[in-house]
């Protein structure tokens, strides 16, 4: 039987598997893919999945994303791959590892944080506990709440 | 232990060594804070004092420790006649302080503020309070005050009462003596109760934790009563307060039977949690505690400047 396929293979670029049901737009906010560039990117929601029910795909061509920021989207998505293509044959496979401090994508909960006002600081936060993910504002110390709405 | 251009934001960047580092250098600065002997340790030496809100005794007892050492300060009481009214971001002003002097001492509205400040000052930076956030000065003045009057911290039994829900100070008290073991009895009607994540983290550093909200059921074993104002500020509404307003009220009547070497505690200012007439007991200890910010501050000053 013919193998049907939701999203087609890439030749080459990024694939992000196994990204948590429901938060592949947000992975996109995190990367900072906009759409405006000239990479075609791809969005899959709500795939099934052997591993887990349900999970969403992200495949950008053309463009191999760097790990570090990568890891990043282990903030919503702990349990993502990313597959590097090239030629069409995966080259290099990374699992996302949150770093101990997070910075740039999320502003503070709190909003009497002065990272929420007007200086020159990007919003940094420490990973104070990985499962379940709690973090620690850097500047305000409070515990962050609703860290998926937050992210910038 | 070297304190040399460290900044004091956050009481949880101490160790108890630390912190015990801190108060015996504070000990040894009382006679001065006394004007009972004179020092000119900090002679040369400016300090920068940004009092973003009002302040009584944090920012006198600052300057009076400055000045106690032979330094001088510079700075302001109220941030209206500077350039914060025209838009000027703290980055920009701590960097522009930081060029007029070797330590900077920082009371500010919002919470990581002092944090921030110190990213971008190159001379130590002392957090006088941010927010509803730290205000590391006044937890090792308590420290100090405790151990002053009791010889140690840990095997004290210590009652805070009142506002545990918003009030600063005893949050960070609460962490920091933790880190000594006394047992801490919190006593506070039920919406005004220690938060969750304090209490989890005194018990977790296995203090023992008592909670109630009957000072009656307490304050005849404690060795140490911490009280707190009941903030009206705080409250969406006047009838909301009105419900717990004026709950705790320490009297003379009240400590018929308590220890005789009971000490109580306020950070002040006060309203009407403890009457003027306790004021003339033994047990009276905030005024004590007031002044003790000035040998404490005095300690500070001296460690971060690296001066000996």
């Amino acid at each position: 039987m013919k193998k049907e396929f939701k999203v087609t293979p890439i030749q080459n670029g990024t694939v992000i598997d196994h990204i948590t049901e429901g938060m592949a737009l947000k992975v996109l906010k995190i990367l900072h893919i906009t759409g405006t560039g000239k990479s075609i990117v791809s969005v899959a929601m709500n795939v099934p999945s052997e591993k887990c029910e349900m999970k969403d795909i992200v495949k950008v061509e053309d463009r191999e994303l760097e790990p570090r920021e990568l890891d990043k989207i282990a903030l919503i998505a702990p349990n993502a791959t990313v597959s590097f293509i090239r030629d069409m044959e995966i080259v290099k496979k990374h699992r996302v590892n949150l770093p101990d401090m997070v910075d740039g994508i999320l502003r503070c909960s709190n909003p009497n944080c002065i990272s929420n006002k007007s200086e020159p600081v990007e919003y940094k936060a420490v990973v104070t506990n990985r499962d379940p993910l709690t973090l620690k504002c850097y500047y305000c110390d409070r515990e962050q709440e609703d860290v998926v709405g937050n992210i910038i | 232990m070297n304190f040399k251009s460290r900044n004091i934001v956050s009481i949880w960047d101490f160790t108890k060594d630390e912190v015990e580092f801190i108060l015996d250098s504070a000990e040894e600065m009382v006679p001065i804070a006394r004007g009972e002997e004179t020092n000119t340790a900090l002679s040369g030496k400016i300090l920068a004092t940004l009092f973003y809100e009002p302040s009584t005794r944090t920012r006198f007892s600052f300057e009076s420790a400055m000045k106690r050492l032979g330094g001088s300060t510079v700075g302001f009481a109220d941030p209206s006649g500077t350039s914060f009214k025209k838009g000027e971001t703290l980055a920009d002003t701590i960097k522009m302080v930081d060029a007029y002097s070797d330590v900077i001492v920082l009371r500010h509205p919002q919470e990581g503020s002092a944090r921030l400040a110190a990213e971008f000052s190159s001379k130590p930076v002392i957090n006088a309070g941010d927010g509803a956030g730290q205000h590391p000065t006044q937890t090792l003045l308590d420290l100090f005050t405790i151990r002053q009057a009791k010889g140690k911290i840990e095997g004290n039994k210590i009652v805070f009462v009142g506002d545990l829900k918003y009030g600063r100070t005893v949050h960070s008290l609460a962490y920091a003596l933790s880190m000594f073991g006394p047992e801490l009895n919190f006593v506070a009607p039920e919406t005004l109760q220690m938060p969750k994540e304090v209490v989890e983290h005194v018990t977790a550093c296995d203090t023992k934790v008592c909670s109630g909200n009957k000072l009656e059921d307490f304050i005849n074993d404690a060795d140490v009563v911490y009280v707190t104002r009941i903030q009206k500020e705080r409250f969406p509404d006047e009838a909301e307060y009105q419900k717990v307003a004026h709950i705790y009220q320490i009297k003379n009547t009240l400590l018929q039977n308590v220890k005789d070497d009971l000490i109580i505690m306020h950070p002040l200012p006060r309203v009407d949690e403890i009457a003027p007439e306790v004021d003339k007991t033994p047990h009276a200890r905030y005024f004590e505690q007031a002044f003790n910010g000035i040998p404490v501050r005095m300690a500070l000053l001296k460690l971060v400047l690296g001066v000996s």
